[in-house]
């Protein structure tokens, strides 16, 4: 997951979308479009992970999906489990401070049980398929 | 019980490695307040009235005597205030003045060093310092226990009926499907910030045991009319300030597809929940607004999920036969016939004394499954001591019988106690006698001083009112063991607030902390059940009037005990009379009870 300071963060282009997080996913025309900004208001406010997980598994869209708000070090596995590429930082999140989580605990803390929008299937599935 | 994986294992150590990264950049100041908050409350510790409270997830409720005696020493060496915060807290409890009832004044009387059960089957501690929380989920992890998703706004720890793998009337073993679904929504990346917490209780047996009805999504292993087995769904129930029986969202979900339906459910609840009021954002709200709308919704998503995604969480029978290996029950037996001999003899023997062995075996022992063996209840309602309470020394003592008498195993129950869920029908006498010294052969199981009760205004920042205390003096109104076991079983529910975690809502009778101009008051409320066969169809009850004063309460329950006692025909429990004479008698008996202001010049 590409991490990005507010000051990094490129303006909206064309071929970008802003997308309000109480707005359906499954409505929006994706013709064109190369990278689609979804919005944490709050980071408590989860609404986006699962827009961006119907955009990318749903959808099947291949753009850019980047998180953009109160975006924090904690919740940056979670973001990118759920089909997010990038991420703007709040100002003031400490870059290194992100990347070494984000580094340390990979797929969000600590591993993973579940399937999400970046690896489908679940541990179980994956422990029978290898093991056979 | 199930049996962590190399896998799960390092799952639990690494979320304990980074909990204590994030408390040690909370406690540099690179980390604030707020955003350490919803990271500390995902791994299950809160800041209550004085203290932080820990709450450790209890799978299902199943605990092996190993567990215990960790917590026992997690109560022992870690839920210790030092003894100034200590003695300011009891100096602040002091100032709410006791409750009177029959000459005594009962206060608050703070403990620490000691573990709580609650109804949702976990363990809390209420002193715990934040800065010994790293090394408490250290040792957790040592046991293959953690605090994750005990709290916040996430799927919470899943329940399940006390009696689950051993009921003589189940359907299945609900606890494969459990671990399947703990395992599941453990860390889940999407929908680790719901608008609300969201419960799920799972049952597997004929009689709901746990409460599924009052919970956001609540399941039932049935088989349908082909034998296949499967999972009857309900959705949207919950106490609060709504209280909400729940939905059946599908009549049959086919058992491997539970996962991925669950996955719809809680998705259209993250998208269309309210964000912008806490008291509207469970999903019984959403249910009950949008009716089937929001059910025609989930069968959409569902259906998405299985023909677009693949229906990549539906559970192999492989997976399933891996995690049920983990529950084969232990091989056990016993002499029935000389266990029948020994037990009359000493039903015999005893009845010349006392009867209590004979009151113990109907109370506190449960059938079983396996006829050889029985479930027994080992009773932490006692004068003394705050329902559900454990001292260290009672957790280990509880860990030996486990040990001695239950191959190791002991569950935590929605009631608030610990059940023995392995029990030789020839080795009931020598557990008696061993739960008895140990002070656990109390035979009031399902009786009044049963009771459930929340930590309360002792110890819980939400609470308006203190819930301790009054269960003390109904406890200590009702210590006539005769008495007792002639009104027979009762569930008396006492919540501090309306957030209910006290289950008033369910109860037969329910206890209400409310707060009137910063004063402790009571509300009372009769008739509501938890969806078991002694209590009926799940359902609120009905309050008996204004609020009363803490005082007033032991008093009214009396007078409600009294009106029962009066109207009841012959073998009728006090839930049926109600149901069959209604609340008017029990409404005047309570206005009578109300103790007379005296007006001063």
């Amino acid at each position: 997951m590409k991490l990005l300071t507010t000051n990094d963060s490129t303006a909206e282009q064309t071929g970008t979308v802003v997308f309000a997080n109480d707005a359906d996913p499954m409505d929006l025309p994706l013709e064109g479009i190369k990278r689609i900004d979804l919005h944490f208001p709050k980071f408590t406010d989860g609404r986006a992970y699962s827009q961006a997980f119907l955009l990318r598994r749903r959808r099947e869209f291949t753009g850019e999906i980047r998180a953009t708000g109160d975006v924090l070090v904690d919740q940056l596995a979670q973001m990118e489990r759920s089909g997010f590429d990038v991420a703007v930082l709040r100002a003031d999140q400490p870059l290194d401070v992100a990347q070494r989580v984000l580094a340390s605990y990979p797929g969000y803390g600590v591993g993973r049980y579940q399937g999400d929008a970046v690896q489908i299937k679940p541990h179980f599935a994956n422990t029978e398929s290898t093991s056979s | 019980m199930y049996q962590y994986t190399e896998f799960d294992r390092q799952f639990v150590r690494a979320r304990a490695d980074q909990y204590r990264d994030q408390l040690t950049r909370w406690q540099a100041g690179t980390l604030s307040e707020d955003e350490f908050k919803p990271l500390r409350l995902q791994n299950g510790w809160y800041v209550q009235r004085y203290a932080p409270m820990l709450r450790v997830a209890v799978p299902y409720g199943e605990l092996s005597s190993a567990q215990v005696r960790i917590l026992a020493k997690i109560a022992r060496e870690y839920d210790q205030p030092n003894a100034e915060l200590f003695k300011d807290a009891q100096a602040k409890q002091n100032l709410l003045g006791p409750v009177l009832t029959g000459g005594l004044a009962i206060g608050s009387k703070l403990t620490a060093g000691y573990a709580h059960f609650t109804t949702r089957q976990n363990i809390q501690y209420n002193w715990i310092p934040l800065d010994k929380s790293a090394d408490v989920m250290d040792l957790l992890a040592s046991v293959d226990m953690h605090g994750i998703q005990t709290s916040g706004n996430c799927i919470r720890n899943i329940t399940s009926d006390e009696r689950a793998g051993i009921g003589a009337d189940e359907i299945a073993d609900p606890r494969p499907f459990g671990e399947i679904l703990r395992q599941w929504s453990t860390l889940h990346p999407e929908f680790a910030f719901l608008p609300r917490k969201f419960k799920i209780a799972i049952s597997g047996a004929r009689e709901d045991r746990a409460a599924t009805a009052w919970h956001d999504v609540g399941l039932h292993l049935i088989h349908n009319a082909e034998g296949e087995l499967g999972f009857k769904v309900l959705v949207g129930g919950g106490m609060g300030r709504t209280p909400i029986i729940a939905s059946v969202i599908r009549e049959f979900l086919p058992w491997h597809q539970v996962m991925n339906f669950i996955e719809a459910i809680v998705r259209v609840y993250n998208r269309y929940g309210r964000r912008d009021n806490i008291y509207k954002a469970r999903i019984k709200i959403l249910v009950k607004a949008e009716g089937q709308r929001y059910i025609d919704d989930v069968e959409a998503e569902y259906l998405q999920i299985m023909e677009h995604d693949g229906g990549p969480h539906t559970i192999s029978q492989a997976e399933l036969d891996r995690v049920t290996a983990c529950f084969v029950p232990p091989s056990l037996s016993c002499d029935r016939k000389s266990a029948d001999a020994k037990i009359a003899n000493i039903l015999r023997a005893a009845a010349e004394d006392d009867i209590e062995f004979g009151r113990w075996l109907k109370q506190n022992v449960a059938a079983h499954k396996n006829p050889d063996l029985r479930a027994v209840t080992l009773s932490f309602k006692r004068l003394g001591q705050a329902p559900g309470d454990a001292t260290a020394d009672q957790l280990d003592k509880a860990a030996e019988l486990a040990d001695a008498f239950s191959a190791g195993e002991l569950r935590v129950t929605h009631d608030q106690n610990l059940l023995l869920p392995w029990v030789a029908c020839d080795q009931l006498p020598e557990l008696w006698r061993a739960a008895r010294k140990a002070g656990f052969a109390r035979p009031n199981i399902r009786l009044l001083t049963d009771m459930i009760a929340c930590p309360g205004g002792d110890f819980c920042s939400l609470a308006n009112a203190r819930s301790i205390p009054i269960a003390e003096a109904i406890t200590e109104r009702y210590q006539d063991m005769d008495e007792l076991h002639d009104l027979g079983e009762i569930d008396l529910h006492i919540s501090g607030c309306i957030n209910s975690c006290g289950h008033h809502h369910s109860g037969h009778i329910g206890i209400l902390g409310v707060d009137k101009d910063g004063l402790e008051w009571y509300q009372v409320s009769l008739g509501g059940s938890d969806g078991s066969n002694l209590s009926g169809d799940p359902l609120p009850g009905k309050v008996v009037g204004p609020s009363f004063t803490a005082t007033e309460v032991p008093e009214v329950i009396e007078a409600v005990l009294e009106t029962y006692r009066q109207q009841r025909t012959s073998g009728e429990t006090f839930i049926a009379t109600l149901r069959r004479i209604g609340m008017e008698p029990y409404k005047t008996a309570a206005k009578n009870a109300r103790i007379p202001v005296v007006v001063q010049d």
